[in-house]
């Protein structure tokens, strides 16, 4: 069987826009681990979190946050343009963990390149495609926090991780 | 490769720990492996786990590196299985804890048979009907040394061609070295080999041999205390990553002028700066300028293949400013006079055909070579790469740098060293070549139909050689005359395949192909015979890095099904060859293939590595003092070659070479060389007369050489699905090729494709290709031509680009963002 990770799936579904699809997906981010495809997904007992109100974000402009627990400090940002993995009304809201995976640096949000850079090793990572490290010595790319989008009540929620947040064994503490 | 990516498995605090230096570049990062039982985990308390860091709660920034990547589950052959987390060794003084991109994805590349290893050669295997299928050692080595063996007697040596690693790390060390050389120059005693990287047994270095200066002379440390670090056609920050960030960062950020007056007392300290030379902003470049502060960074930014020129105008003006240092000159070398005639070029000169201003040159030398303000010679340490190397006539631009240093006295003080920075790990130990200098240019032998047998080992110069386009198809046309008469063998035992091949390259003009390996390369398409080896981890393995630091990597796992250390595999040809001329009672020809009795990689260490009498040796006469126990004892910080000594239980290493000023020649002096400016090579000129764009290329960050792991990892194939090739977004425009649309690379020599990334800091009418790598192949457009060592000049071609079309699933997946941290 051809091994779908969770990423690329939701490289090709994400943007496809609000609350059905996006929570479809969460629903198989907590499956159990079966193996095969869902032995590569998050499987850490994440709970759920709103973390902003949609109609209030500000196209590219970074939102603080932090998932999920307060010590793992996350960005969320409008990106003003659908990316893989984004949720919301455009399909164009992203989050991703703030520490760098090399070596927990905070990383900078460029606004200008929609780009996080490290300020330690010099990585950056595309905001715009899903975290990828464009150059750097992480040897992952930054990890995405997974949104959900409420249209009932215009809610973003984080509902789990994908990658491993810098500095931890697991993401649950 | 691990399976979570959100957790990764602790290792408990007894879990076995072994030394592993960093398979990959010249730097040589030391990691340590733990290895443990599948079903268990250390806790998260510090005393719970072995790494003793307090995972209950978040780690501090900079605690560690411990991402997926790190981890992995392999199974032995007894069916148990292991975590296995591959972890940077913060108590060695070269990476101090730091992981770079490509060592730090070590365990995800160990073999493992559903990850990135499911693609490893098992077994051996052999060409038969229209495909190639397992065999075993025995029938492998039947049919290879039967082959040898009717050449040998009946052509000699030369029918019998290699191509074949030198270096050190993975597919390397020096065991392998060792197993390889004395195969080839001892027993076969052919001359007909060729390096992994260029197309003959030669140095890339000849020319700073020739003046005495070794080229590696120094050690990561004085790059710490230099007051300047002249970078030449190097981009460290991707190619040498801990060696930039841990040793040259720290001097450009002025966290190192304590440690300049303790050890300079009375001089100028002050924060570092840089001087790149380099057509291309490189990505150190870059970095340099965030690291040091923009004013600290000067960037020559010379005409392609104009570094010659560079270094003969800098001379020139040194010297009329009274700047060489007179009495060191008088007392340690030769030539001075007569080199400074023949190279001198004024100021004006030397910018009209570098394109740096007059200015910049200047300011150059006032950085470099004017005293202190407290009087003192400045401290300049040059460190360059392949743009020296791979650069306009390796020999004459090396030559005219060399003399730069000498004139200023830029070798044997600490802080100071004119260094090669290196692609692989070091790791020389071979009988030495029986050819002649210049060595036989093989790629041009075997377009020529010349060697009939042709071992390719631990390299794949399908993707690493230039004139590659013509080099392949000849190659494979060759081997098809071979692949069509095994694919009429029936019923053939390995005798009688020994006779269908012989006279397929005996009558037909075939070339028989072996190929030694990893993973089915490239250059296996066109094998007949495929054997499959081991990599560190699997085998234990010495090498040395760019300060002749040598390190023991520990085997802790088994190579995946029969595959073995190349010292092994020499061992297995030289004692079948061996066994082949005793059962004809030809003792004479037996003889040369005894010293093979190995069992271990140890016992080729020891036959090799420990007895430097007689032999090349970047061990030089004092590797009898090394031991793998002694070794492990030194741990990832090992020692620094030659050993001087083995004493109160530790081995004591040489950490800069030329110290006492009695330099690599017969009369101890350093000899200047003159090296005029001469121009681009003809074909060269030829091909940027009629093609519009300079075809730089090099590595990237992500990848590793060929990328023969990194094309099975998704990390690395997601990020570069194609070889890409930097553009100028003006210059794309005008062509109607946009980010992630595949465009050809073509000219007089052949024709290659890549994927499109336009990239403002590139400057118009010039590309940066990624080298070797399997999708789009910059070689294709290299010309042939090579300087008087038949060292290549890959960075020298010009071509075309055309817009082939686009690709839809690079531009959704790819990020086509600047690469240079803005």
């Amino acid at each position: 069987m051809p091994k779908v990770s969770r990423r690329d799936f939701l490289k090709t579904s994400g943007s496809s826009v609000a609350a059905g699809a996006a929570a479809t997906i969460t629903g198989v981010a907590v499956a159990p681990s079966t193996g095969g495809a869902a032995a590569t997904s998050a499987t850490s007992p994440y709970e759920k979190k709103t973390v902003a109100q949609a109609e209030t974000l500000k196209t590219n402009v970074p939102m603080s946050f932090t998932y999920p627990d307060a010590s793992s400090p996350c960005t969320l940002i409008k990106l003003g343009q659908a990316a893989p993995g984004g949720v919301g009304p455009d399909g164009d809201i992203v989050a991703y963990s703030s520490l760098c995976t090399h070596m927990g640096c905070p990383v900078v949000y460029d606004a200008d390149r929609k780009v996080f850079k490290c300020p330690c090793h010099y990585s950056t990572f595309d905001a715009e495609m899903a975290g990828q490290m464009v150059c750097g010595q992480a040897t992952e790319d930054l990890p995405r926090i997974v949104l959900q989008y409420d249209a009932a009540d215009d809610s973003v929620q984080a509902v789990a991780v994908d990658g491993l947040i810098y500095g931890r064994q697991a993401n649950i503490l | 490769m691990s399976m979570n990516k959100d957790r990764i498995p602790l290792p408990p605090v007894d879990a076995q720990k072994t030394l592993m230096t960093c398979h990959f570049c010249i730097v040589g990062c030391g990691y340590n492996v733990y290895k443990w039982d599948a079903n268990r985990e250390g806790g998260r308390a510090p005393h719970e786990n072995a790494l003793g860091l307090d995972f209950r709660k978040q780690l501090p920034t900079l605690a560690t590196v411990m991402t997926p990547a790190m981890h992995t589950v392999i199974t032995d052959k007894d069916g148990s299985r292991h975590n296995v987390l591959v972890s940077p060794d913060k108590e060695c003084s070269v990476n101090q804890g730091l992981s770079s991109t490509r060592g730090g994805q070590m365990a995800s590349v160990f073999y493992t048979p559903d990850g990135p290893g499911a693609n490893r050669l098992r077994y051996p295997s052999i060409f038969t009907g229209d495909d190639r299928v397992d065999t075993n050692w025995q029938q492998a080595m039947a049919v290879y040394a039967g082959v040898a063996k009717r050449l040998l007697d009946q052509h000699g040596p030369d029918q019998i061609m290699f191509n074949c690693f030198d270096h050190g790390g993975a597919g390397g060390g020096f065991e392998n070295t060792w197993g390889t050389g004395k195969l080839m120059f001892s027993a076969f005693q052919t001359q007909m080999v060729r390096i992994h990287n260029r197309p003959a047994y030669n140095s890339e270095c000849h020319a700073s041999r020739d003046m005495g200066v070794g080229e590696l002379n120094n050690s990561y440390e004085d790059a710490e205390v230099a007051d300047v670090i002249f970078s030449i056609g190097a981009n460290a920050y991707e190619t040498q990553t801990n060696y930039f960030l841990a040793h040259w960062v720290p001097n450009l950020t002025g966290t190192t002028i304590d440690k300049k007056k303790q050890w300079f007392p009375g001089e100028t300290a002050e924060r570092g700066r840089i001087i790149f030379v380099d057509p291309r902003r490189s990505l150190t470049v870059s970095v340099a300028e965030h690291a040091a502060g923009k004013e600290n960074v000067l960037h020559l930014e010379i005409e392609p293949g104009t570094d010659t020129a560079l270094y003969n105008g800098l001379l020139t003006y040194v010297v009329d400013q009274g700047w060489h240092d007179k009495d060191f000159i008088a007392a340690h070398t030769t030539g001075f006079d007569a080199a400074l005639k023949a190279n001198r070029m004024s100021l004006e000169e030397t910018s009209r055909v570098t394109g740096v201003s007059v200015a910049n040159i200047k300011k150059a030398a006032e950085w470099a070579y004017k005293p202190k303000a407290s009087g003192h010679r400045p401290r300049t340490m040059h460190g360059y790469e392949k743009g020296i190397i791979w650069g306009n006539d390796n020999y004459r631009i090396q030559s005219s740098l060399v003399d730069l240093c000498l004139a200023t006295h830029n070798v044997g003080r600490r802080g100071t060293g004119v260094v090669r920075l290196g692609g692989h790990q070091e790791g020389y130990a071979r009988p030495p070549y029986p050819g002649p200098r210049p060595a036989p240019y093989i790629d041009q032998e075997i377009i020529n139909g010349n060697g009939k047998m042709l071992t390719v080992w631990a390299c794949n110069s399908f993707q690493t050689t230039l004139n590659a386009e013509q080099y392949r198809e000849v190659v494979i046309r060759r081997s098809n005359v071979v692949k069509e008469a095994l694919a009429k063998a029936r019923g053939a035992y390995a005798d009688d395949l020994v006779d269908v091949i012989y006279d397929a390259v005996e009558n037909r003009g075939g070339l028989f192909v072996t190929v030694i390996d990893l993973y089915p390369t490239k250059f296996a398409d066109a094998a007949h015979l495929v054997l499959p080896a081991a990599h560190p981890g699997e085998m234990n393995l010495t090498s040395m890095n760019g300060e002749r630091r040598m390190r023991l990597s520990e085997q802790f796992m088994e190579a995946p099904g029969v595959a073995k250390a190349d010292c092994l595999i020499a061992a297995d040809i030289a004692n079948t060859m061996r066994a082949l001329y005793e059962s004809e009672d030809n003792a004479e020809m037996a003889k040369r293939f005894v010293g093979f009795d190995w069992q271990t990689e140890e016992d080729a260490f020891n036959d090799g590595f420990r007895k430097p009498e007689g032999i090349d040796s970047q061990g030089g006469g004092t590797g009898h003092l090394v031991t793998y126990e002694r070794l492990r004892a030194m741990g990832n910080n090992g020692v620094q070659l030659p050993v001087k000594e083995y004493k109160d239980g530790k081995l004591i290493g040489t950490p800069m070479i030329y110290a006492d000023y009695k330099f690599s020649t017969s009369d101890g002096k350093a000899h200047f060389q003159s090296s005029p400016w001469n121009g681009l090579p003809a074909p060269v000129a030829a091909q940027k007369k009629k093609y519009r764009f300079w075809i730089n290329n090099g590595r990237a960050n992500h990848l590793w050489q060929t990328a023969y792991h990194d094309r099975y990892v998704d990390f690395r194939r997601k990020r570069y699905p194609m070889a890409p090739i930097e553009l100028h977004p003006d210059d794309a425009e005008e062509l109607s090729i946009e980010a992630g649309d595949i465009v050809e690379v073509y000219n007089d020599y052949g024709s290659t494709f890549a994927m499109a990334y336009p990239d403002p800091d590139i400057k118009r009418g010039q590309t940066f290709m990624v080298f070797a790598y399997w999708n789009g192949i910059v070689g294709d457009v290299v010309t042939e031509w090579t300087d008087r060592n038949v060292v290549p000049y890959y960075k020298g071609t010009w071509a075309d680009l055309r817009k082939v079309g686009s690709m839809d699933d690079y531009k959704k997946t790819v990020s086509f963002k600047r690469r240079r941290y803005v």
